[in-house]
């Protein structure tokens, strides 16, 4: 960073004349006889050359805001209209000055909420926002850039004019993909134990499987090659993949004495931890970024466990009798539950109650999705609707659709594509666009199962939906499902194992505290105001006055009588209230002028008689 | 001597208290009489003194004269304090000090020309004279006090040396601004040129360069550009950017209007229409034979070989028609099929080998295949309605038996619902809609019904046909029962509730305010409904949606102001309709149906559901409500009551502190702000402050900002890589002051920022001139020089 002024900045750098250096030396080629001639005078005083300075366009330097979804500018100056310096080879640079960025994309990466607007602000001030503001715009700028590098694009499945993609068979698309996606889709025939409960890994690489019957499996389900299988001789209600080294799982047998408590795994399948603080769970949720673990129960408490020290940080009690429907929210890691009074609360374990707590149905609610991007949440009940919620402050439903039999599973996938399973049968919704609600009018894809729903899972970075059932697990082929784009940092699915230990060590350095769960994730980059106000206010009860308020009025002292004490007050009183007098004026001229209106708005019909007063 | 130089004194300071205050003289005129006689004897005192000094007396009585004026004034000026002063001479004496000369005594100004009389007699002194004589008698101000004069030249040193100093204050701001600072400050490097650059006056010298660049002259390769060979070049203008836009264009057109045509082509083909066709070989037919009498005309010997043409065409028909039966073989054969079974044998194939050559080659239609696949994978398709109408005549609604039976006593069906057959499949949505608490119309009910079973009936089932409609019969009938029992009980409950006035009342009149509206509007839409004739249930049954149990009597005492009520309601709070929420319309399109054929344990949690789904599904609205309203009301702040009872008057039971007193001692809370969820009614918010996160929050503004929103949009903008790039990152998150290892920071100096060196500024400098002062500080000194 440069501190100075530079004296002499406009002035283009001059080009130093070749014969104005100094003594060449003598190369092996040369003769001895040519160099005598070239010391002839004393050296030049100016022997310093400078080297010429690479070309830089005008346009780069001069604007550096609004640099994004302008074609580079063509130079102002007359000296600088010159061509662009050729080079040696003649190149030239085909496209002068800084890559273009698309204004929308670099939009997006905008974060700064201009909505509201500021109230005045002193010259310091506002060189400071502008400063905050154009590093939003670099940053966007380039992060608008870096959007190049996401090469890879999402699939889709479109059929013929006039054909409805819902009749497209599994076995269709199986035939239309390539091998590698083909072998994608696979049925595992586990009709022995039970209903099957199923997660992935947050890679999207690994897969765990939870048979009502004790059977628990985790595979990597891309390879095929199973990472362990036990069983747990305990009826077993959930299960949830929490690192990929661990597999945890709410588990019970069908005898109501027996305990039933939360059990952790290894990915060999050795019983690592029992957690008996967590009995009766019914479901479980995991918050990868908190390091939390929320367990629903039958006691109807909701419990955070944090799997990063083993402490449980907080259990809450819903009040709304068995727990048996809950959800995360991806975008700020509220827990949605579904009651059956059809309600639906979102906690957070800052709070002893619920965030919020909105009416979906009129029966039960059976089932709760919330989007990735924490916009849209998908809820049915008991009285066989599925609605779409807008979860941005309004909580109103976007739309609904009745369903023949009400769905008893539902999952968002990554990019929009919510999928319901009603009874052995699974259908699949897709928007218009990434950030649309799914459209329910027409279903995107169905497919029927050998068994009825009992657990449904999108795979992340895959275009494949697992739905665990009766029969055991069907992976479905979904495309367009999935994010196609990973981040290397934060979900590698082909990271080695260094990666991954590196990763487990930033991802737990980076651990985000329980307490900031909240509706809204960005409030931690407001002013606590409550606070603020609370301080000021027992500021100004230790110091007897307030610091920032302005002076009182203070009558200048007057001669010849003029300063007696009445005639002070009188001053002071003259004063005194000049603001809300302003304010009242102010109301009052506008009040007049509405009369104004009015009463020119109104006909001048016939003139008015003295009997009008009795026409009613 | 002494004693003499006393009085002297004393005069003198008479003389002088005189000069001062000649104001204070006049007041002082009574004392003076008395004072009088003092005076002359001190003046008799003094005449013994006088007799040596009479040498100096004999200048003249003139001065006798002045002396006795003098002490006359000081007698008469006698008075108030008498300050002593240094002694001054003031008159000529024999002990004159060379180093005083007063002007005192004679009351007049000094001149230097009295002065220089004396030096006329020394001729020497001449050219002295002259040079005094020349000088101008220029009065100097008195000098300022010392302390002013500080206080000026003090003022004058920091204006001057703040100037000097400002010019380091754009340095200072800049780099108060500074993103980054970097110590120590150097000069920016000359930016490394390309080598490119470097050469560009180079020659080839060496041989070894000769020699490489004679070979590239050679192969005709680029010396100085060496990107584009000429072959290259070439290439590039053989055919240039508008010419390849113009044959693209063209390609893309043409492939356009192919397709186009492809596709009208594929649309007219799938016309099943036999009269378009015909109309369309008439066409064509008519279009032909005027065309062929139009080539005719132009060119008889095309025209001749179009006839062969259409002469092989009608050859070939008749050929193709030989297998057809019309011909008189197979007419014979017809009349002979009957009895002779290898004549019919013979007839047979010859059909079966006219089905075979007048066979189209043509691709099996996709939508056969399609449903084909659709029934062996057991997907019902969603357009076909026939299956979910097969489906719901078929399937004798056991729901409508149970509930029946229900319907005598609630209790029992929740006792045992082991009881309930298996199969609720079949007509489930059919029997969805009937098992709810129905309190609505009984018109509206039966009509849904009717329209139920006319299709239902209607429908051709072959041998089945009569035991379903009639089956559909019975469930009417066996509806209407419940129904009628159902409306008896919910008007007795209703009444009851009436009767027993409560706080749940309020809660009913504002939802029958909203049910009120809302009941008319269903009507229509059933209207509507039966005009379109549409048969889809889901659609029906949503539209219905669960009613409330309608009180009657309620409702029509609350009918003649329903309307208005609902209106001002309305308008008072635009509150959205619970109702209308909870039960939205959905497009009535049946998708992929589940068979049910559920498991054991399942079957149970079904019939729990539908239970509950059939009876407790009413009063959730209500509990809400009545839950937001309790939340609300304990987040409201409360008024503090500070009266007590007692004080000033009579207590004791039943006696109440007046109403006055009441309102004297009530603290009202203030208004809070309303709440986020007040047009919401679906929603309750928590707003409560969340302290666990707000410790991570700011709480306080940092200095240059007054409002928490400005400070707020300077820490929007998030810094860390997971949101930004690499070098945007590094960008925001560089630090403020960075260092070389190694390196002395020196102290900044003007020549690195730009400035000449100046010296170091004098103060003596400053004296001088004074027009660098202030206006301010010159009116003082003129001021000060005045007085």
């Amino acid at each position: 960073m440069e501190t100075a002024p530079k004296p002499g900045r406009g002035v283009p750098p001059k080009k130093d004349n070749p014969q104005a250096k100094k003594k060449k030396p003598r190369r092996y080629w040369e003769e001895e006889a040519t160099p005598v001639a070239a010391p002839a005078g004393p050296p030049r005083k100016k022997a310093r050359a400078r080297e010429p300075r690479p070309p830089r366009s005008k346009g780069v330097r001069g604007a550096p805001k609004s640099r994004f979804g302008r074609k580079p500018q063509a130079p102002k100056n007359a000296s600088d209209r010159k061509k662009p310096r050729r080079t040696l080879s003649g190149a030239q640079d085909p496209f002068p000055g800084p890559a273009p960025a698309p204004a929308e994309v670099a939009r997006k990466f905008c974060r700064i909420d201009k909505s509201k607007k500021l109230p005045r602000s002193k010259p310091k001030t506002r060189t400071k926002l502008e400063t905050a503001e154009a590093q939003e715009e670099e940053a966007s700028v380039r992060a608008a850039r870096a959007e190049l590098l996401l090469a890879e694009e999402p699939g889709f499945l479109e059929g013929e004019d006039g054909e409805d993609t819902a009749k497209i068979l599994q076995t269709d698309i199986v035939e239309a993909v390539d091998i590698a996606s083909a072998a994608k889709h696979f049925d595992l025939n586990l009709r022995q134990f039970g209903p099957y409960r199923l997660n992935y890994s947050r890679t999207g690489r690994h897969l765990a499987l939870g048979g009502r019957r004790g059977h628990v499996a985790a595979l990597d389900w891309v390879t095929k090659k199973l990472m362990c299988e036990i069983n747990v001789m305990e009826a077993v209600r959930d299960i949830q993949s929490v690192f990929p080294l661990l597999a945890v799982d709410g588990r019970g047998s069908a005898d109501p004495n027996w305990n039933r408590w939360l059990y952790i795994y290894d990915n060999q399948g050795i019983e690592l931890h029992c957690i008996r603080r967590c009995d009766r769970v019914t479901r479980l949720e995991f918050l990868p970024f908190h390091f939390l673990l929320a367990t629903a129960s039958e006691t109807g408490f909701l419990t955070y466990l944090d799997v990063s020290v083993g402490k449980i940080v907080t259990a809450l009690n819903a009040r709304a009798g068995r727990l048996s429907v809950m959800a995360q929210n991806p975008y700020n890691a509220v827990v949605h539950l579904g009651h059956s009074n059809g309600t639906v609360s979102l906690w957070s374990p800052a709070m002893k109650e619920p965030l919020a707590k909105i009416l979906c149905h009129r029966g039960a609610v059976r089932a709760v999705a919330v989007d990735s991007t924490g916009t849209y949440m998908a809820t049915s009940g008991l009285d066989h609707q599925l609605k779409i919620f807008d979860l941005r402050g309004t909580f109103q439903p976007l739309s609904a659709r009745t369903l023949p039999q009400g769905a008893g599973h539902l999952a968002f996938s990554q990019r929009g594509l919510l999928v319901a399973g009603m009874g052995d049968v699974v259908n699949i919704w897709a928007g218009p666009g990434k950030a649309s609600p799914p459209s329910l009018e027409q279903p995107y894809l169905t497919h029927r199962l050998s068994g009825h729903v009992h657990g449904l899972q999108f795979c992340p970075f895959e275009d494949v939906l697992g739905v665990g059932h009766s029969g055991g697990m069907t992976s479905m082929l979904v495309p367009g499902s999935a994010e196609p784009n990973f981040d290397g940092l934060e979900n590698n699915p082909y990271r080695s194992r260094k990666q991954r230990q590196e990763w487990e060590v930033k991802a737990l350095l980076e651990k985000v505290p329980a307490e900031l769960i909240c509706l809204d994730p960005r409030a931690l980059a407001e002013v606590d105001v409550v606070t603020l106000e609370q301080q000021k206010k027992e500021r100004i009860e230790r110091l007897g006055y307030d610091p920032d308020a302005k002076a009182a009025f203070q009558p200048k002292a007057k001669q010849k009588g003029r300063s007696s004490t009445a005639s002070l007050v009188k001053r002071k009183k003259k004063v005194m209230d000049q603001e809300h007098r302003d304010k009242v004026r102010q109301s009052l001229e506008g009040q007049q002028q509405q009369r104004q209106k009015q009463k020119t708005a109104k006909p001048t019909g016939a003139r008015p008689s003295a009997l009008d007063r009795f026409v009613r | 001597m002494e004693p003499k130089s006393d009085t002297r004194r004393f005069f003198k300071s008479l003389h002088a208290f005189g000069e001062r205050k000649q104001a204070a003289t006049v007041d002082m005129a009574r004392n003076v009489a008395g004072l009088l006689a003092l005076s002359q004897q001190e003046e008799l005192m003094d005449l013994p003194n006088h007799s040596p000094l009479s040498t100096s007396e004999d200048e003249g009585d003139s001065d006798g004269e002045r002396k006795s004026q003098k002490l006359l004034e000081a007698v008469s000026s006698l008075g108030g304090k008498s300050r002593w002063k240094l002694a001054e001479r003031s008159e000529a004496t024999l002990g004159v000090s060379e180093f005083n000369v007063t002007s005192d005594g004679s009351g007049e100004k000094l001149v230097l020309s009295d002065l220089l009389e004396s030096s006329t007699a020394l001729s020497s002194l001449a050219a002295v004279r002259k040079q005094l004589l020349r000088v101008k008698s220029k009065t100097l101000a008195i000098p300022l006090d010392k302390k002013e004069a500080d206080q000026i030249l003090r003022e004058a040193a920091f204006s001057k040396t703040a100037q000097v100093l400002s010019k380091w204050d754009p340095v200072v701001l800049k780099n108060r601004q500074a993103e980054q600072l970097f110590f120590p400050m150097e000069k920016e490097l000359p930016a490394v040129a390309p080598v490119e650059h470097a050469f560009t006056g180079w020659k080839t010298r060496t041989p070894l360069e000769q020699e490489v660049f004679n070979l590239l002259h050679k192969n005709k390769q680029p010396v100085t550009d060496p990107l584009l060979t000429p072959v290259e070049k070439a290439s590039l203008k053989a055919m240039s950017l508008e010419e390849v836009k113009i044959h693209r264009a063209e390609l893309q057109k043409t492939r356009a209007l192919q397709s186009y045509y492809e596709a009208r082509a594929r649309r007219e083909k799938k016309i099943k229409s036999k009269k378009y066709h015909k109309f369309m070989k008439k066409g064509k037919a008519k279009k032909a034979f005027k065309e062929f009498e139009q080539l005719c005309k132009d060119d008889p010997s095309a025209a001749l070989q179009e006839l062969g043409k259409m002469e092989e065409a009608r050859v070939l028909e008749r050929m193709s028609l030989k297998h057809q039966g019309s011909g008189k073989w197979a007419k014979s054969k017809a009349i002979m099929a009957r009895y002779d079974l290898e004549t019919r044998q013979a007839m047979q194939e010859q059909l079966a080998k006219k089905r075979e050559l007048t066979q189209k080659l043509q691709v099996v239609s996709e939508s056969e295949e399609e449903e084909e696949k659709c029934t062996e994978e057991g997907i019902i398709s969603a357009s076909d309605g026939m299956n979910d109408l097969q489906m719901n005549a078929a399937g004798v609604n056991p729901w409508m038996l149970r509930s029946c039976n229900s319907s005598a006593g609630r209790g029992e069906l929740k006792t045992d619902p082991e009881q309930l057959p298996q199969q609720v499949a079949g007509g489930f949505s059919v029997g969805e809609e009937d098992e709810r608490p129905v309190a609505e119309e009984l018109v509206l009910k039966e009509r849904s019904f009717q329209e139920r079973v006319e299709p239902n009936s209607a429908k051709p089932m072959g041998g089945q046909e009569a035991e379903v409609s009639s089956d559909c019969q019975e469930e009417v009938s066996e509806s209407r029962v419940l129904l009628q029992k159902l409306h008896k009980e919910n008007d007795q409950s209703e009444q009851q509730n009436v009767s027993s006035v409560g706080t749940v009342l309020q809660i009913q009149r504002e939802e029958l305010a909203q049910e009120e509206s809302l009941v008319p509007q269903r009507l229509e839409r059933t209207h509507v409904l039966e005009e379109q004739g549409e048969l889809g249930k889901e659609g029906r049954c949503q539209k219905k949606g669960h009613p409330r149990p309608m009180l009657k009597g309620e409702w029509k005492k609350r009918n003649p102001h329903s309307v208005l009520d609902v209106s001002r309601r309305e308008k008072k709070d635009q509150m959205i309709d619970l109702q209308k929420l909870l039960t939205t319309r959905s497009p009535v399109k049946s998708l992929a149906v589940p068979t049910v054929v559920e498991l054991k344990d399942e079957v149970e949690t079904d019939h729990k559901q539908i239970i509950k789904e059939a009876f407790a599904g009413d009063d959730v609205i209500r509990e809400f409500l009545k839950e937001k309203r309790e939340t609300v009301e304990a987040n409201k702040p409360k008024d503090l009551d500070l009266t007590l009872p007692g004080w000033g008057e009579w207590v004791g039971m039943g006696l109440k502190p007046s109403a006055k007193k009441r309102r004297r001692f009530l603290i009202k809370a203030p208004e809070s702000s309303p709440r986020k969820d007040k047009n919401l009614p679906n929603v309750i918010l928590n707003e409560k402050h969340n302290i666990l996160a707000a410790a991570h929050q700011v709480h306080a503004i940092p200095h240059p900002f007054t409002h928490h929103q400005q400070f707020e949009r300077t820490i929007q903008n998030p810094i860390g890589y997971t949101w930004n790039t690499q070098r945007a990152f590094q960008k925001l998150t560089v630090p403020k002051v960075g260092t070389k290892l190694g390196h002395i920071i020196k102290p900044l100096k003007a020549e690195n920022v730009g400035y000449r060196s100046s010296s170091r500024s004098d103060l003596s400098v400053l004296q001088s001139s004074r027009k660098r002062l202030s206006k301010k500080q010159q009116k003082q000194l003129k001021a000060s020089s005045a007085d």
